[in-house]
Formats: structure tokens, sequence, C-alpha cells
């Protein structure tokens, strides 16, 4: 029998490199309930967080994460249209989650919408988490898995982001930012200076859902309710409208609720608005919650929503294809748009006529 | 929503203002004056409470009305009418290490001497929004190691609230909760504007919320000892042009009583359980001060001894600071009725919302903030078809 070799020291030594560099070489693994400081210090710990939350929810495409940036081909997105839509939203919303949303869908909806209100095709999206020391690792699968979520259900593609770890009460819990890149098709241009005198103006659903359902999530006013936030991605319905109808303007009515969107629109374009307040949809508890609290539904925050001005002729047809969408039910017409009192937004109330401003700043309840 | 809809009936509200165009005429020949357009005066309603200057200018209705009637905007927004000085107490209080002081939400933005609260919260003053001084009460059960203080503002309407709460907080014996009363009540306030020499009302739109606690009778001396009208009025548009469809009928009947339009919510005699809720814990100071109007005797309500230990201003030792209102802010001119909010130089300009250097600025109950906010449309027009005349 020939002798046994014995294998050498220096092959006994490749082999246990070998076994490490490939144990290197795997995805990593969270250990422990909750994100630390080491989470954020650029090191193992972090690629481990990275590697096991983030990568694995978005699956991102693992030789791309060799490289700090994205890298986007030219000519898929010149085939699609003429202009680039970049923006970028940071989302720090209280509580993270709530009834029909949370920050994760939130984050990826908000900035598709800031695309998709210019006319776009939202493609590619950017996420930054800021996270507070402490948050439990289970809360931000959750979030990440339902930014995955609804990046997918947008269809869009998460390529590119950053996490940092703050120490505790640096942030409450969890910001997230996001950018997008769309491309605007040649055809269309909505913009804020579009508005003409005669044109119409349409929404398409109720208003204050979102901020209602945040209000009650909070706890403080121990009521109850079914309202849940309206947070969606309006794309969809925009393009069903814009590949029929030129729309002159078009915003997402987020933050200041209708009267901000309004007022800035109005100021743009020098124009007139007025707004039939008896037109404005706006759901039955929501509105009793806002008689309740002394706020009004055209300054509360919405996830879902949106106002455009298209040319009168064309309204009936941008109303029927609103309202033949999943998201656009409930849309109406809401108002037009005059030459007069240009810059001005005004309101016809059931009595009377007056001023729509926006707020000073975020609504607070009157106490009689 | 349908009990709330039927007082914003369009219908019913176009068949209200056609009233009022027929009454004013005959309520101004029984006054002895002569039409606006033939040089005489209007007849001057003053609406009270903020919370109808709201409904007002919310609805549009100033637009409406016959220019030979003219709202004036009252005292009636506690927000507006907390003067320089007792805003600086509240800093005062909210800066002491390890205080947290709970206040209603339209208080954050009211200006001290140099800050508001919500500018000292962003300093780390710790500042709590709440809904309802219990809120307060709760917080303070649950951080027995904070002083938690609660900011009571506001007429008979929330006054009682507060009472209760104080009340609860020594049967619970909660050592560290306390309330910086800058309550205020609605006689004392209309004594001293019918005692105005500048008076030139003609009649009231009484407080809605207010009478619910009161009751009637309080008011009478508005009718026997100073000859005006006054109607207790609800808080929807309908409601408001009722209440001055009857007091034009009065007027123009040569009448002054006082007439309850909102009795749905008002009863005659009030809320007895809290009218005694609050002669328990509270008791009238010798004068307080308004922010436009000056010091009104008997205005304010301070915590009786026997809850001494709950009031902040005892506890803490707070010294009353008195600042003078902003030279160049008109609002006690136009709390009186005498100027309109664009009478005063600084109205849209230096004094807006977002920078509002008088009491009628502040809330958007405030004459001035409603006048800002949804009223210079009225304005413009006034004033378009004032330059065609």
């Amino acid at each position: 029998m020939p002798e046994r070799s014995k294998p050498s020291l220096q092959s006994k030594h490749s082999s246990h490199f070998a076994r490490i560099e490939r144990a290197r070489r795997k995805p990593g693994r969270v250990q422990g309930p909750c994100v630390d400081l080491a989470h954020g210090g650029g090191g193992k710990a972090m690629r481990d967080l990275i590697d096991d939350v983030i990568v694995s929810a978005f699956g991102t495409d693992r030789q791309s994460l060799q490289d700090d940036q994205a890298r986007i081909a030219l000519a898929p997105l010149m085939a699609t249209g003429d202009r680039l839509a970049f923006t970028t939203d940071s989302y720090v919303v209280t509580p993270l989650f709530f009834p029909g949303s949370d920050i994760g869908k939130l984050a990826v909806n908000g900035t598709v919408n800031d695309l998709a209100v210019s006319g776009a095709k939202p493609m590619y999206l950017s996420c930054g988490l800021v996270i507070e020391e402490g948050l439990s690792l289970e809360i931000l699968r959750r979030v990440v898995g339902s930014m995955a979520e609804a990046a997918q259900a947008a269809g869009v593609t998460i390529v590119t982001g950053d996490t940092k770890v703050v120490p505790r009460g640096q942030c409450d819990q969890l910001f997230i930012n996001t950018a997008g890149i769309g491309v605007i098709p040649t055809e269309r241009n909505p913009h804020a200076q579009g508005i003409l005198p005669g044109d119409v103006l349409l929404v398409n659903g109720t208003l204050g859902d979102h901020a209602a359902a945040i209000l009650l999530a909070r706890g403080e006013l121990q009521l109850e309710s079914a309202i849940t936030s309206d947070c969606a991605a309006l794309h969809g319905l925009i393009d069903s409208v814009c590949g029929e109808v030129d729309v002159h303007a078009m915003r997402d009515i987020t933050r200041g609720g209708l009267s901000a969107v309004l007022n800035e629109l109005a100021m743009a374009s020098e124009v007139g608005l007025v707004v039939d307040e008896t037109a404005l949809p706006v759901r039955a508890d929501v509105r009793g919650l806002c008689e309740l609290l002394g706020f009004d539904p055209v300054h509360m925050a919405n996830e879902g929503k949106l106002v455009m001005a298209v040319a009168a002729a064309d309204a009936q047809r941008a109303l029927a294809l609103m309202r033949a969408h999943p998201l656009g039910q409930d849309s109406a017409i809401i108002g037009v748009a005059r030459d007069n009192l240009p810059g001005m937004v005004t309101l016809q109330t059931a009595l009377g006529e007056r001023i729509l401003d926006m707020l000073v700043g975020e609504p607070v309840p009157r106490i009689c | 929503m349908k009990h709330v809809d039927e007082f914003r009936d369009k219908a019913l509200g176009e068949r209200l203002f056609a009233r009022i165009a027929a009454l004013v005429p005959r309520a101004q020949r029984r006054l002895g004056r002569l039409p606006v357009s033939r040089g005489g005066q209007p007849i001057k309603l003053m609406e009270v409470c903020g919370g109808h200057t709201h409904t007002i200018f919310k609805y549009g209705l100033v637009g409406l009305l016959p220019e030979d009637l003219e709202l004036v905007h009252g005292p009636g927004c506690p927000v507006c009418v907390l003067p320089i000085g007792r805003v600086d107490m509240a800093i005062e209080l909210a800066r002491m290490p390890g205080a947290v002081l709970c206040t209603f939400g339209d208080a954050l933005r009211v200006p001290g001497s140099e800050l508001s609260l919500l500018q000292v919260k962003a300093q780390g003053a710790d500042v709590r929004t709440v809904y309802s001084p219990a809120d307060a009460l709760t917080f303070a059960q649950h951080h027995p190691e904070r002083e938690v203080i609660f900011f009571g503002l506001g007429f008979e309407t929330t006054a009682p609230s507060t009472a209760l709460v104080v009340r609860e907080a020594r049967a619970l014996g909660v050592p560290n909760f306390s309330v910086f009363s800058n309550h205020i009540t609605i006689m004392p306030t209309l004594r001293a504007l019918l005692e105005s020499p500048e008076l030139s009302l003609d009649g009231f739109v009484g407080p809605g919320h207010v009478s619910m606690v009161i009751g009637e009778a309080p008011y009478a001396p508005v009718a026997e000892q100073y000859g005006k009208p006054l109607v207790i009025a609800g808080f929807e548009p309908l409601d408001v042009l009722q209440a001055i469809v009857m007091l034009l009928e009065q007027l123009a009947q040569g009448e002054a009583r006082i007439d309850n339009q909102y009795s749905r919510v008002v009863p005659p005699a009030g809320s007895l359980l809290a009218q005694a809720a609050l002669r328990e814990v509270f008791e009238p100071r010798a004068s307080f001060e308004w922010r436009g109007l000056g010091s009104i005797p008997s205005s304010g309500l301070q915590l009786r001894a026997a809850f001494a230990q709950f009031d902040a201003e005892r506890r803490f030792q707070l010294h009353e600071a008195q600042v003078p209102d902003p030279k160049a802010c008109e609002c006690g001119k136009i709390l009186a009725g005498v100027l309109q909010p664009w009478d005063c130089k600084v109205f849209g300009t230096a004094c807006t919302p977002q920078t509002p250097i008088g009491a009628c600025m502040v809330s958007s109950e405030g004459a001035c903030a409603a006048y800002y906010n949804y009223g210079r449309l009225t304005t413009l027009r006034q004033k378009r078809s004032s330059t065609r005349a």
C-alpha cells in the first residue's frame, strides 16, 4: 500500500483560508433583536444589516452592490421620452404604521407620485435610511418589506441606497429619504404655469383621509373609526388620463392639502381658481372628525390624491377616465380657472364665496 | 352629517338673507337713521364670540349682507385677547427645568414679548398640545417626576372642564399637577364694551357655548341697563343669520330683550353642574388684563385658596408682567367696533397670520385673521365698488 501522504502544512492552511473566504463572501446575517450603533459604522455589522434586511428584501443584484452607484443605461430611457424627471422626498411620519399604510409604502408611493404628476413614467428609486439605535429589527424588516412590495406594485426598482444609524434621541425611530428618476414622454407637459382661464379642475377622490388616519392612529383623541390612509401610487391613473387628454397642470395633494396646491398653481399660472365646496369629495367620517376638531378637509394631507387642470372641452372625458380607474372612483370636477383675481383661490360655499388661503402652519384644533 | 347640513341649507339661507334685507331699512327708520347711501350710519351688530366670526367668514356671509348692516367682530376669542405678559409667564413656566406645559394647540403661536410657545418649544422646552385638561392630568399621573402645568384658557366654555380636573387632581392627590389659569368671563367684558364712550353698537349676537354654561339670566343688564338687544346664537351659518334676523326684528320694533336662538343646546338656566364646579374652584380676580382692551375689573378667574396647591401662579411664585400692546396695533378699536381691520396701518403688511402683531391676527377666530384669511375678497369688492362710485 502506498503510504498515505500527509497533507502539507500549506495545503491544510489553504483549505482553511478557502473556507473562511467562502464564509466571508456569504451574505451576512444580523445578530440581536435591534439595530445598534455598530450597524451604522461602515464595517461588517453594517454589511450584515444591508445584506440581511435590505438587499434580500429589494432583490438587488448583488454584483451591483460592489460599486457605490447604480448605473442606468440611457438607451431604454431615451426610447421612453425626451426629459428626465428627478425628485426627492423625506418621510418622518409618526407612528410608523397606521391604518392603510406605513412609512415604507409612503416613501415609495410619495416619490413615485412626485414623478408621475409631471407625466413621467417612474423608473428608479434610491432609499436612504436614518435609523435610531434601538429600533427593533422586526420593525425594520416590516418597513423594508413594505417598501419592496410597494416598489414592485408600482413597477419601479430601488437601485441604490444608504444606511445611517444615529444615537438614541437623534431621530424618531426611522426616517426614510427616497429620490426617484422617471422619464417624461415627449407629448406630455403638465406644469405649474400651464393653467388657462376656463380650465376645469378635477380631483381623483376623497380629501383628508391620510391626515385623519394619522391623527387617529396617534391615539390622542381616543376616537375609533374605519378611516384608512389613501396612500397609493398614482402613475397608473395618470397614464390612463394623459394617454387621451392634454393635462395642463397636475399636482399630488400632500401636506398643506388642496388649499396649498391650488394657491401655488394659481400664483404660478396667474389665474384665479374658484372651487365649489359642495363638490369636494369628503368621506362622511372624515367630515365628522373635521367638524369635531375645527379642521377643514381642504387643508388636510393626502397621499394618494391629485388635482389636475384640463380644458373645459376635455373635462368630462378626463372625469370618465379617472372614474374608470380603481384609484379614481370618487373623482369629481371641483372648480374652474378664471382670469379674474389672478393668483387667488376662492371657495364657493353653500352660501357665499370666500378666499381659500394656505394655512400658516399645521392645522390645530380650535378651543371653542 | 345630516343634522349639520340642515343648518347650511342654501334655500333657507337665501330666505334669511331676503328677510335681513327687508328688516334693515325698517330698523334704520325706527332708530331714526338715514341709509348709508344718503350719508347715514349702518346698523352695527357685534358677534361677541370668535366662533361666530369664524362661521361668518368661513361661509362667506359678509359679502351677502346689505351695506346698511355692519358686523363688528367682538372680543370673544380667548386666544386673541391673551395679553403679552401672560404669554411671557407661560413661557417662564415652560422653561422651568423638569416642567411640561400642556396647552390647547391654538395658543402655541400667540406672540409674547419676544417669543411664542412654539418657538420656545423649538428651543427645547417641553410644550405639549392637549385636547382637554384631563389629558394633562393623566400625563401628570403617569410622570410623577415631572411638574405638569396646564395652560388654562378660555371663557366659561372651557373653564368648567378645568375646574373639574382641578377637583379631580385634589381628590386623587396628584402633587405634580397645576393650572396656570387665564380663564375669563364674558359679562364683565360686555359691560366694559357697553360703557366705552366710543361705543356705536346696536345689538349683540350672543355667545352660544358660553351660554350653554351660564344660561340667559346673566345677560339681562345688556337689555335692561344699556337698552341693547342680545340674541344667543348657534355656530352654523343659518344659526347666525337667524340670530341677525331676530336682532333686526327687535330693533325694528324698538325693543331690547335677551332672546335665545340656540335653544336646541342652551337651556334658559344653563348648566347648573358646570356653574357649581366653577363656583367651587374659581373666584374672580380683582381685574384681568386683555390684549387690545386693557384691564377689565372682575373679568379673570383664579383658583380659590382651597385649591392653592394646584395654582401654578402661587406654586411657582410667578409675578404678573404687564407688557403694553404694540403701538402700531389698533386691536382695541377694532374689538370695540370703532375701526375695521383694513383701517389699521399694519394690517396685511407687517401684521399677518404668519407674523401677528396684535390680538386680532393671532387666531383664526380673530377679526383681522378672519379678514385676512377669508375676507380679502369682500374688502376688494367693497374697495372696487367704492372707487366706481
